[in-house]
C-alpha cells in the first residue's frame, strides 16, 4: 500500500509521456515510458551460491551481511552449510569426466570465453573490488585487467601443459616410455580472502585450465566479486557442475572438504588457522595439498605453480623392436 | 499408537468376492470401491516425504531400509559371475563393517535362481525370482506356470509374478484372478508377490482395484512394479496400496506386504517410505516380512551414508562395489 502514491505518479506519466521523450537509442518497448521519472521499484540484487550450474540459496536458508571495506553494509551473501558442500562435491564429481574428457583446445576457448564475459561486466567488477578491498578506482581497474589476463594466460596453457609437463622418458632397454599428465580429480579450493577477485581467479582457472573439477570457498569477508564471478562462468559455456562456488563461514564449510573422501586435493590458499587442520585431515584419504604461504603476490607471474599440484603423471612402457 | 489414521476412503471387506466369484461380481466390487483422491494421496504423500529423520533414528532407518532390500539384478546381461558377486555382497553389504547387516533376498530372473541359491546357502537372505513371463506378462499361462515351476524347482523361496496388465484394463478381472490363483497354485511353498506394474494402470483407481484383486486371489505381497516402465515405483501409488493392506487386516486380521520396485536409489528416498509405512499402515509393517525395497543402486548409497554416520565424514563412492 506504501506503493500507491508512486503508482498514480506512474500512470500519469504513461498518459502524458510523448514519443519525444523517449530515450534516444532504444526502441520504445511499452516499458519506456516509465524511465527516469523516478518511481520506478528498484530490482534488488539477491547473492546466491552456484552450485551444479544453477544459483540456489543456502540448503540452510541463511545468510550473512558482507560490509565494504569502510564497514558499510554491502549487501547480504548466502551462508553455505555443510550440506551445500557436500552437494556441491556432488556436482562436481558429475562434471568430471565430461570436462576431463574434453581436449585442451576446448577448455582453452572456454577459459578464453569467461575472460571476454568478465571484460563486458568491467565496471561490476570495478566497484566490487572498490568496495571490498578499499582501493581507488585506479586501482582496482588494474586487478580487475589482471584477473581477466590471468584467464587468458591459463587458457593457453590448457593445451600446452601435457607438452611441457609430460613427454617420453629415455629409459635403458628395449622400451619407449611416455609419461602423460592427467588432472587429479575434484579440487577443494579455499580462496585467498585479502584478493578477493585476482586471488579467487588465481587459484580457480589453473585447476580447471587441466580438466579439474573445482569445489571453490569464497572469502569469508568479502564474497560479492566471486558470485559475481560465478555469473560470468554460468554465461561462459563452462558446464554446470565444473566450478562451484560456496560463500559462508569458512570454518564452518572448508573443514567438510578436508575429510569428504570423494575430493582428491586441496589447494589451502586462503585457510589462515585452518590450514593445519585441514591438511591432517586430508591425510586420511591421501589428498593432495598445497598449503597456502604467508603473503602471496597474486600479480606476479604465476608459471605452472598452481597447474603441476594438481596433475598425476601416468607413464606408459611400451616394448619396442631392436 | 492405537488408532490409524483412516485416510482415503476406507474399504470394508464385507462384499469381498469369493473364489468362484464371476468376473461380473469382480467388476461389481472392484468399481463398487471407494474412489482415490489423487489430489488428496499426492498431498499426503509429499507432506509425509517432508519429514525429517536425523542422528540416531536414521542409524536405524538405514539398517532396517538394508533388511528390506530385494537386492536386484534383471538384465539380458546377466552372468552366472554377476549374480554370484551381487549374492555376496547381499549376504554382507560392508566386507569392511561386520555389523551392517545381510539384505533380505536377491531377485533374478528364473534361470540364476539356481546360482543364486548356491551363493546364498546358509546365509539366511531369501532368493526371489521374477516369473510369469516377466516383464510384460505376455505369454500364455502354460508357459507362464512353467516358469514358476522352473523358479520354484531351482529353491526360489519367493516368486514376484506379473499381473496381465492387458486383461486388467480390459475389464477381465476373473482372467487376472484366475491367473493369480493358478501362480499361487504353482509357487507352493514360496512368498508370491505381485508385481502390478503401477506405471501401467493409469489412475490411482486402478492401483486400489488391482491391489484388491491380488489380496484376495491370494498374494502374500503387492508390488508397484517391474522396474522396466516409467514411472516405478511411486510414493503416490504406495500410500494406496498400504491402505489397501491396512484395511485388509482390519476386516480380517491377515497381513499381506508390499514391495516398492525401481527408481528408489537414495537413503532420503528409502527413509520417505519408511515414514509413510509407519504413519499409513503402521508399525507392525516396518519389518522385513511385511515390507521390501526393490533395487540395485540403492544399497551403496544406504551404506555409504552408513559410513558417513560412524565416521562423521563423507564416504567416496570409489570405495564401494558397483555391482
Amino acid at each position: 500500500m506504501a506503493g500507491k502514491a508512486g503508482d498514480t505518479d506512474w500512470r500519469h506519466t504513461l498518459a502524458e509521456a510523448g514519443p519525444r521523450e523517449r530515450p534516444e537509442g532504444h526502441d520504445g518497448t511499452p516499458g519506456e515510458h516509465a524511465v527516469g521519472d523516478g518511481a520506478r521499484i528498484a530490482v534488488r540484487r539477491t547473492h546466491k551460491l552456484y552450485l551444479g550450474g544453477a544459483f540456489p540459496r543456502s540448503e540452510s536458508g541463511r545468510s550473512y551481511p558482507v560490509t565494504s571495506a569502510e564497514g558499510h553494509h554491502l549487501a547480504n551473501a548466502a551462508a553455505a552449510s555443510r550440506k551445500d558442500a557436500r552437494d556441491a562435491v556432488v556436482a562436481a564429481r558429475a562434471a568430471f569426466d565430461g570436462w576431463s574428457g574434453r581436449t585442451g583446445h576446448n577448455r582453452g576457448q572456454i577459459l578464453y570465453r569467461a575472460a571476454e564475459m568478465m571484460e563486458g561486466r568491467r565496471a561490476q567488477f570495478v566497484s566490487e573490488v572498490v568496495d571490498a578491498d578499499g582501493v581507488s578506482g585506479e586501482r582496482a581497474e588494474t586487478l580487475v585487467s589482471a584477473a581477466i589476463d590471468r584467464w587468458v594466460y591459463h587458457a593457453g596453457w590448457a593445451d600446452k601443459f601435457t607438452q611441457v609437463i609430460g613427454g617420453t622418458n629415455q629409459v635403458l632397454g628395449s622400451y619407449l616410455s611416455l609419461s602423460s599428465p592427467e588432472p587429479t580429480g575434484v579440487v577443494g579450493i579455499v580462496a585467498p580472502p585479502k584478493a578477493p577477485l585476482l586471488g579467487l581467479v588465481s587459484v580457480v582457472a589453473p585447476v580447471i585450465a587441466t580438466g579439474n573439477t573445482a569445489v571453490v570457498v569464497a572469502s569469508e569477508r568479502a564474497p560479492l566479486p566471486a558470485v559475481t564471478l560465478a555469473e560470468v562462468l554460468a554465461t561462459s559455456d563452462l558446464p554446470g557442475g565444473v566450478v562451484n562456488i560456496l560463500t559462508g563461514r569458512l570454518g564452518e564449510i572448508a573443514p567438510h572438504l578436508a575429510t569428504h573422501a570423494d575430493v582428491n586435493a586441496l589447494d589451502l590458499a586462503g585457510a589462515g588457522d585452518l590450514a593445519t587442520g585441514m591438511e591432517e585431515d586430508a591425510a586420511a584419504t591421501l589428498k593432495r595439498v598445497v598449503r597456502p604461504e604467508a603473503d602471496t603476490d597474486w600479480t606476479a607471474d604465476p608459471g605452472l605453480s598452481r597447474i603441476t599440484p594438481f596433475l598425476e603423471l601416468k607413464t606408459v612402457w611400451h616394448p619396442i623392436g631392436g | 499408537m492405537t488408532t490409524v489414521p483412516m485416510e482415503g476412503g476406507t474399504v470394508h471387506d464385507s462384499a469381498a468376492p469369493g473364489p468362484e466369484a464371476s468376473n461380473a461380481a469382480l467388476r461389481a466390487y472392484l468399481r463398487g470401491l471407494p474412489g482415490v483422491d489423487e489430489v488428496g494421496a499426492r498431498e499426503r504423500a509429499s507432506e509425509l516425504a517432508a519429514r525429517s529423520i536425523k542422528a540416531e533414528a536414521k542409524g536405524t532407518a538405514i539398517d532396517l531400509a538394508i533388511r528390506m532390500v530385494d537386492l536386484t539384478t534383471l538384465e539380458g546381461a546377466d552372468s552366472p559371475g554377476k549374480v554370484r558377486a551381487m549374492s555376496v555382497k547381499a549376504a554382507r553389504p560392508d566386507p569392511a563393517d561386520p555389523s551392517t547387516p545381510p539384505v533380505a533376498a536377491v531377485c533374478v530372473y528364473p534361470d540364476m535362481v539356481s546360482v543364486a541359491v548356491d551363493a546364498l546357502r546358509g546365509s539366511g537372505v531369501g532368493v526371489a525370482s521374477v516369473a510369469t513371463a516377466f516383464p510384460s506378462g505376455r505369454a500364455p499361462l502354460e508357459a507362464k506356470l512353467a516358469d514358476t515351476g522352473h523358479a520354484v524347482a531351482g529353491g526360489a523361496t519367493e516368486i514376484d509374478m506379473v499381473i496381465d496388465r492387458g486383461a486388467f484394463l480390459g475389464g477381465d478381472y476373473r482372467k487376472v484372478y484366475e491367473e493369480i490363483a493358478a501362480v499361487r497354485e504353482a509357487s507352493g511353498a514360496a512368498h508370491l508377490k505381485v508385481i502390478l506394474e503401477t506405471g501401467e494402470l493409469g489412475t490411482l483407481d486402478n492401483v486400489r482395484r488391482a491391489c484388491w484383486l491380488a489380496i484376495h486371489a491370494g498374494a502374500d505381497f503387492v508390488k508397484t512394479s517391474t522396474g522396466k516402465v516409467a514411472p516405478a515405483a511411486t510414493l503416490p501409488a504406495t500410500l494406496v496400496m498400504l491402505q489397501a493392506v491396512r484395511d485388509h487386516h482390519a476386516t480380517t486380521g491377515a497381513r499381506v506386504g508390499v514391495k516398492p520396485a525401481g527408481g528408489i536409489r537414495t537413503t532420503k528416498d528409502a527413509i520417505r517410505y519408511l515414514v509413510m509405512v509407519n504413519e499409513v499402515a503402521g508399525t507392525a509393517w516396518l519389518a522385513p516380512a511385511l515390507f521390501r525395497i526393490g533395487a540395485s543402486s540403492l544399497l551403496n548409497d544406504l551404506l555409504m551414508q552408513r559410513a558417513r554416520l560412524a565416521s562423521g565424514t563423507y564416504p567416496s563412492p570409489d570405495h564401494f562395489t558397483t555391482d
